[in-house]
């Protein structure tokens, strides 16, 4: 051994005596086993890792130049905060950059981790013994939508401030203390500079310093009971007698770690091409009419949250006022993103993966799937008749999917018993997969020309 | 504050029923604008024409004038051509008048330009700019097809000339003098009622001309592409170069970062089976 190794090792050891950094190397890298079988859903917990850096990263260089500030600059009619945004996206070097990756990456965030979701729905990855797991992940999307939502005010655009608007008045629906909590939430009566600056702490600091404690949470209880795969096969039950390492588990690093970083390569591609070629993605990722500054005295024709939130939306404008209160909506959006963290309980199918569920599963799934796009669709145009109607039908299906769950996932087992081992993707599975996600892609583009 | 915010949302459902139908029925379908940004040639005559026909009314406060240096002209030209005498290079474009003024002139703050074509669209500015029309019943004379009761005057009227609008029943056809025509469809008790609508030059300005009763629009269309081509330009000067680096980005990642990562991947997992 050389000088030069045995002075790092000597280092190493010194480090370890006293902070217990090879242990902790060893326990979530070198010889954290996760299974051998993982398939494409599976890039999407590192890419949400990647995204939350991404977002911190550029937040803190926005945050060096944006000045959250809605007084009216003399003589014009603009406001210091919607400016100082403009001032990044032109007279700041490298400012515009930086603040496209944080408005694409603020929606590319909800894409990794809807699909995120979507995976441990598929493969059951919430059941026992991962409900922790799922708990936490649901208080991070949580805290994401929280941050999602006090950001886009931010910029202090027509929609950032109509937007706000609305969804602060969703508390003032609340009987009893409704008017006053909506007061205390936006420290004055309307949406204002006092609104714009506590929202500004809160993305700042508040809401990120929570979210950084439940990754934290997340992924140390993934680690205790291990990761999940396509099988739904627990591999610590098939141990190598002699190493007691799992016989379908190999090491995170290296493995998965350069398996992740191809996925990071693939993602950002995607990434960089909404980011140099279409920043707004047609209006979605930045809404047109968040580009006219703030104005109190002026509504905005049709009123539209970001894609992210429309299913909820949806969801809320399909609930009717009754009882001479309008607070129904609100409990039905809260609850449908509640009852997601329900899941673990209400799923009673004694198979984890959706390869061994039977037939029953498989069709909720899928009208389920349909709902949540098809309310996405709606919730982001304005309503008309038909369109209430049809998301009132979407949102009996999306709160049917829960609730009639542990009836319908009671014995519901497929004709492939569950194999003791993990097995491979094929081609079949595969070219299933790529039909499914062009008849869903194509579903919805129609589905959105017909509504 | 809080008074004046319900008042506004009292009055608007009030509008609301009403306007509906009516916005339907003459709603106008919107021209395709022709506007370049790499026409750096078409973004100076923009340039110009921004300066002299629209910065005394709006401001475009986040567009500072020697950003102009991006189109190629000097701070020279700039100053010379482009600036009142009392402004500095390095200032943002002012409105000449203070937005509380504008507000008792025009019964609205003429809004900011530097993102206008961003909120609005290209289409929708090269449209506007062409459907100006007289109308006796505004406190300006003018109306527009696609903003109706617009608090702004026809400022290009010198370069486009006088333009009407005719309403007639049933279809018609395009003839004559007219710039534009669309049709309407009411439902008036469950059957349908189609009237024609058409924008009529009737009195040709610097640039049209009416040749044999008929309308020659194509020099005015051109002048207003160029200042649309600006505004767009305006609403992100960085557009060029954040596309130019793009391609960079995405060649990068396409053939070297993807195609290396997968190689490196493949070469780990040999030994899982």
């Amino acid at each position: 051994m050389s000088k030069l190794q045995a002075l790092a090792g000597n280092v190493m050891n010194w480090v370890d005596d006293r902070f217990p950094a090879t242990k902790m190397y060893k326990e979530h890298l070198s010889e954290y086993y996760a299974p051998k079988n993982f398939n494409f859903w599976y890039y999407f917990g590192s890419l949400a890792l990647l995204v939350l850096v991404i977002q911190i990263v550029t937040g803190i260089f926005l945050t060096m130049n944006y000045k959250p500030d809605g007084s009216l600059i003399p003589g014009t009619n603009v406001s210091v905060a919607f400016m100082s945004v403009e001032y990044i996206m032109r007279d700041v070097a490298g400012g515009w950059l930086i603040r496209y990756m944080h408005s694409t990456g603020a929606s590319m965030f909800f894409v990794v981790v809807y699909l995120h979701m979507f995976r441990g729905l598929v493969y059951g990855s919430y059941k026992q013994p991962r409900e922790l797991i799922w708990i936490f992940g649901m208080m991070i999307f949580l805290c994401l939508m929280a941050e999602a939502f006090l950001g886009y005010l931010l910029p202090w655009g027509q929609m950032s401030f109509w937007g706000a608007q609305v969804i602060v008045n969703l508390f003032a629906s609340i009987p009893v203390i409704g008017p006053d909590l909506s007061v205390w939430i936006r420290g004055d009566f309307v949406v204002s500079d006092a609104t714009l600056n506590r929202f500004f702490a809160l993305h700042v600091i508040a809401v990120p310093l929570v979210l950084l404690a439940l990754v934290v949470a997340h992924l140390v209880a993934l680690h205790e009971v291990g990761s999940n795969n396509p099988d739904g096969v627990e591999i610590k039950k098939n141990k190598d007698p002699k190493t007691g390492i799992p016989l379908d588990g190999i090491p995170f690093h290296p493995y998965y770690t350069v398996k992740d970083i191809f996925g990071v390569a693939v993602f950002l591609a995607i990434f960089s091409y909404v980011l140099f070629f279409v920043p707004e993605m047609g209006g979605f990722f930045l809404e047109h009419p968040n580009f006219d500054p703030a104005d109190p005295l002026k509504t905005p024709p049709h009123i539209a949250p970001v894609w992210y939130f429309t299913p909820y939306y949806a969801i809320l404008r399909a609930i009717p006022s009754f009882l001479g209160t309008q607070v129904w909506g609100v409990i039905g959006m809260g609850a449908a993103v509640m009852i997601i963290a329900l899941l673990p309980w209400l799923d009673r199918s004694p198979v984890k993966s959706i390869r061994y569920r039977g037939p029953k599963f498989k069709v909720a799934l899928v009208l389920f799937l349909i709902a949540f796009i098809c309310l996405g669709i709606l919730g982001a145009k304005p309503s008309t008749n038909l369109r209430t109607i049809l998301a009132q039908g979407f949102s009996f299906i999306y709160f049917g999917f829960f609730i009639l769950m542990p009836f319908y996932t009671k014995n519901d087992v497929g004709s492939t018993p569950v194999p003791a081992r993990t097995t491979e993707s094929n081609t079949q599975r595969q070219l299933a997969f790529l039909a499914y996600t062009a008849l869903a892609i194509v579903g919805s583009f129609v589905f959105g020309k017909l509504v | 504050m809080k008074i004046k915010i319900a008042q506004i949302l009292a009055a608007f459902s009030l509008i609301l029923p009403v306007a509906l139908p009516v916005q339907a029925s003459t709603e106008v379908a919107l021209d395709r604008s022709p506007n370049d940004v790499r026409d750096v040639e078409s973004l100076q005559r923009g340039a110009q024409l921004f300066a002299n026909y629209c910065l005394s009314c709006h401001g475009a406060t986040a567009m500072r004038y020697n950003r102009l240096q991006d189109l190629g002209l000097s701070e020279e030209q700039i100053r010379n051509n482009l600036m009142f005498a009392s402004e500095k290079i390095g200032e943002p474009m002012r409105a000449a008048m203070q937005a509380k003024e504008a507000k008792v002139w025009f019964g609205a703050t003429p809004p900011d330009l530097s993102l206008i074509a961003r909120s609005r669209g290209a289409d929708w500015l090269y449209t506007y700019f062409r459907s100006f029309y007289l109308d006796s019943s505004r406190p300006t004379g003018w109306n527009n097809t696609v903003f109706d009761k617009v608090g702004m005057p026809h400022v290009l009227w010198q370069l486009q000339g006088n333009l009407e609008l005719k309403t007639v029943e049933g279809r018609a056809e395009a003839k004559g003098a007219v710039v534009r025509s669309w049709e309407a469809v009411e439902h008036v008790d469950g059957k349908e009622k189609i009237s024609t609508h058409q924008l009529v030059l009737t009195k040709a300005g610097e640039l049209t001309r009416l040749e044999d009763g008929k309308a020659n629009t194509f020099d005015y269309d051109k002048k207003v592409a160029d200042l649309t081509n600006y505004l767009v330009w305006m609403g992100e000067p960085a557009q060029v170069t954040r596309e130019r680096i793009g391609y960079g980005v995405l060649l990068f990642l396409i053939f070297l970062l993807i195609p290396m990562t997968y190689m490196l991947k493949k070469e780990y997992w040999r030994d899982v089976h």
